[in-house]
């Protein structure tokens, strides 16, 4: 799976509360969250991003709550890949969860600013700064979690498991 | 070579000999819940996943307390239809406000309803899941997809955690309590200090914290960013767990040989009230470095600072004494057990009389939900877990975090102050 798209670049700590403010937590449809995405903080972010643009964070991107209301407004807006020196535990499942490709990649981040074009393929790692001709590679995801990525996120992969268990069981799975 | 109590629990619900930090695991869960606000995306996944009834409705626990009693229309929409969905599904352990039972915060409400057992593995859709640590669980915080898919198959995937230990010793100096320890040991390690690691908390200090104290402790871990955090059962944990109807268990304990990514040493008697001041848990002062600071507002409540031994605790610095006319106090008792507890002891009368708004148990203002938000430029000092820029109003209000007694006596005078100025 190889991703090219436009960066937009955030700091360090860049919590959930930013990314869906407290206040919006009852919305359930990711279009209706992805109107209210970063609008407390970065305010043109969910009005200039474009679908297929990469999110690059800082250190512990994703942090505080659980809301995967945040994750969803960022695949709402058609984000194609997120790439951080590192991840809040939760905000990174959350991500695999909903099938949205994250990578772990504290050598690339100083490395990539603003709008530049990169190109990162998520099977090997590889990580290619196009508008820099900067390239490095980081460890890639473990092959399950590509797994779940590849299913389409964890509601699909999920899914398959129920189905697959079903004739044993007879139960939790409709037909 | 041994392992930590957090290895001890998930290699007996992995059903292996042991495990090791970063080895993946399959374990079941002993307990899946989550909230209103994230309990409405688990059901719309859980039925894409064709699911129709959850591996163990006993093993559901459905708390409707952050948009409760509902705030806003939709709010109502939403608790409704966990309702239903608790109803269709066999989810005896449903809780809303105001339904002739217990109710309020998840993680005040869980362990008084007896649902919170040492050495359980409990997926919460919830970060502040990690407070059932104080009672010897494993306990971690998972999104809603997460916590669909356990509902549906009864088991999650973890990724075993390196531990930190933290060795608490040294006399506690008067008015510091759970929440400066915490706040203090999030000062020195970061609000990244933890990610993806264990925090063991242990020692003299923290065995002689009641229970109310110790779930303070671990509801901060996912603030420094820990996966889990835990304290060892002990004679405390075990009448806990007595009064409210708890038997049996897995009280796990790290073996003497076992393998600590780090070892930390805190002397508490170096350790003053502290506070955390915005945008973030880590930007911790001591209480000397911000008297006087002007406020808004005070909150004292959450699933952090909300049980009786915090009620009780704000309440000796607020006995005979005034709310400021500068500032409004909120006063939230987490559940309806501590709600009739404080006013059997007398302790909400003390918080009506010096003028504060006492309100029935909800999440509102902590994730500025509702119940006290905050206009620009407002100033809050809160007994909550989070001072994002934001987190209880608008993105121009500020938050400090702190003690129940630094908010009360903050209340009193009107600027953050230390309780020794209004009680002396």
């Amino acid at each position: 799976m190889i991703i090219e798209g436009r960066v937009w670049k955030l700091g360090d700590n860049v919590d959930t509360d930013q990314l869906v403010p407290g206040r919006y937590l009852t919305l359930t449809d990711s279009q209706e969250l992805a109107s209210h995405c970063l609008e407390d903080t970065v305010p043109r972010f969910r009005e200039e991003v474009r679908p297929g643009d990469i999110l690059v964070g800082g250190k512990n991107f994703g942090c505080g709550s659980s809301r995967e209301h945040a994750p969803a407004a960022l695949k709402a807006l058609g984000i194609s890949c997120l790439l951080a020196s590192s991840f809040a535990r939760i905000f990174f499942r959350n991500c695999i969860n909903l099938g949205l490709p994250v990578l772990i990649a504290p050598e690339a981040i100083s490395d990539i600013q603003d709008s530049d074009r990169i190109r990162v393929n998520v099977e090997t790692g590889e990580i290619e700064n196009v508008s820099r001709s900067f390239r490095c590679s980081v460890p890639p995801l473990a092959p399950f979690l590509l797994g779940i990525i590849d299913a389409g996120g964890l509601t699909a992969y999920a899914r398959n498991q129920l189905h697959a268990q079903a004739p044993e069981t007879e139960r939790g799975v409709s037909p | 070579m041994g392992m930590t109590m957090t290895e001890k629990i998930l290699a007996q619900a992995a059903d292996q000999a042991e495990v090791r930090p970063g080895e993946i695991v399959e374990v079941p869960a002993d307990l899946v819940f989550g909230q209103d606000t994230t309990m409405p995306l688990a059901v719309i996944a859980f039925r894409q996943m064709g699911a129709e009834y959850p591996f163990d409705p006993e093993k559901v626990a459905i708390v409707c307390d952050h948009f409760v009693p509902n705030a806003t229309v939709q709010a109502a929409e939403r608790t409704r239809s966990l309702r239903e969905f608790a109803r269709e599904h066999g989810v005896a352990n449903y809780f809303e406000a105001g339904r002739g039972e217990n109710f309020g915060v998840e993680h005040a409400l869980l362990p008084e309803e007896g649902l919170i057992r040492p050495g359980m593995v409990i997926v919460g859709a919830d970060s502040h899941t990690t407070s059932y640590g104080a009672l010897g669980a494993f306990a971690s915080g998972f999104g809603s997809t997460d916590v669909a898919a356990a509902m549906a198959l009864g088991r999650v995937w973890l990724r075993v955690p390196e531990t930190m230990r933290f060795v608490y010793t040294g006399e506690l100096n008067p008015w510091v309590s759970a929440k400066d320890l915490i706040l203090y040991t999030i000062g020195k390690i970061g609000v990244a200090g933890a990610l993806y690691r264990a925090m063991e908390l242990i020692g003299p200090v923290i065995e002689s914290l009641s229970v109310d104290q110790r779930l303070t402790m671990c509801n901060m871990g996912v603030e420094a960013g820990a996966k889990n955090a835990i304290i060892p059962v002990d004679r405390e944990t075990e009448d806990y767990l007595e009064s409210v109807g708890v038997e049996g268990g897995f009280a796990a304990i790290s073996d003497s040989d076992c393998q600590y990514y780090s070892v930390t040493g805190i002397d508490v008697s170096e350790v003053e009230p502290q506070v955390a001041c915005p945008p973030s848990p880590d930007n911790v002062k001591d209480l000397s470095e911000v008297l006087g600071v002007t406020l808004d507002a005070v909150f004292i409540g959450s699933c952090t600072n909300g049980r009786i031994d915090d009620l009780r605790r704000a309440a000796r610095v607020l006995e005979g004494k005034r709310v400021s006319s500068d500032l409004r106090l909120i006063v939230i008792p987490a559940t309806q057990e501590v709600y009739a507890q404080a006013l059997h002891e007398g302790i909400l009368q003390v918080f009506v009389e010096a003028g504060a708004a006492v309100s029935t148990p909800t999440c509102g203002p902590c994730f500025g939900g509702h119940m006290g938000l905050l206009a620009p430029g407002e100033r809050v000092i809160a007994t909550t877990n989070r001072n994002f820029r934001g987190r209880m109003g608008h993105p121009a209000s500020e938050v400090y975090l702190s003690s129940p007694v630094v908010a009360a006596a903050s209340a009193v005078m009107g600027r953050i102050a230390h309780p020794e100025e209004v009680t002396r």
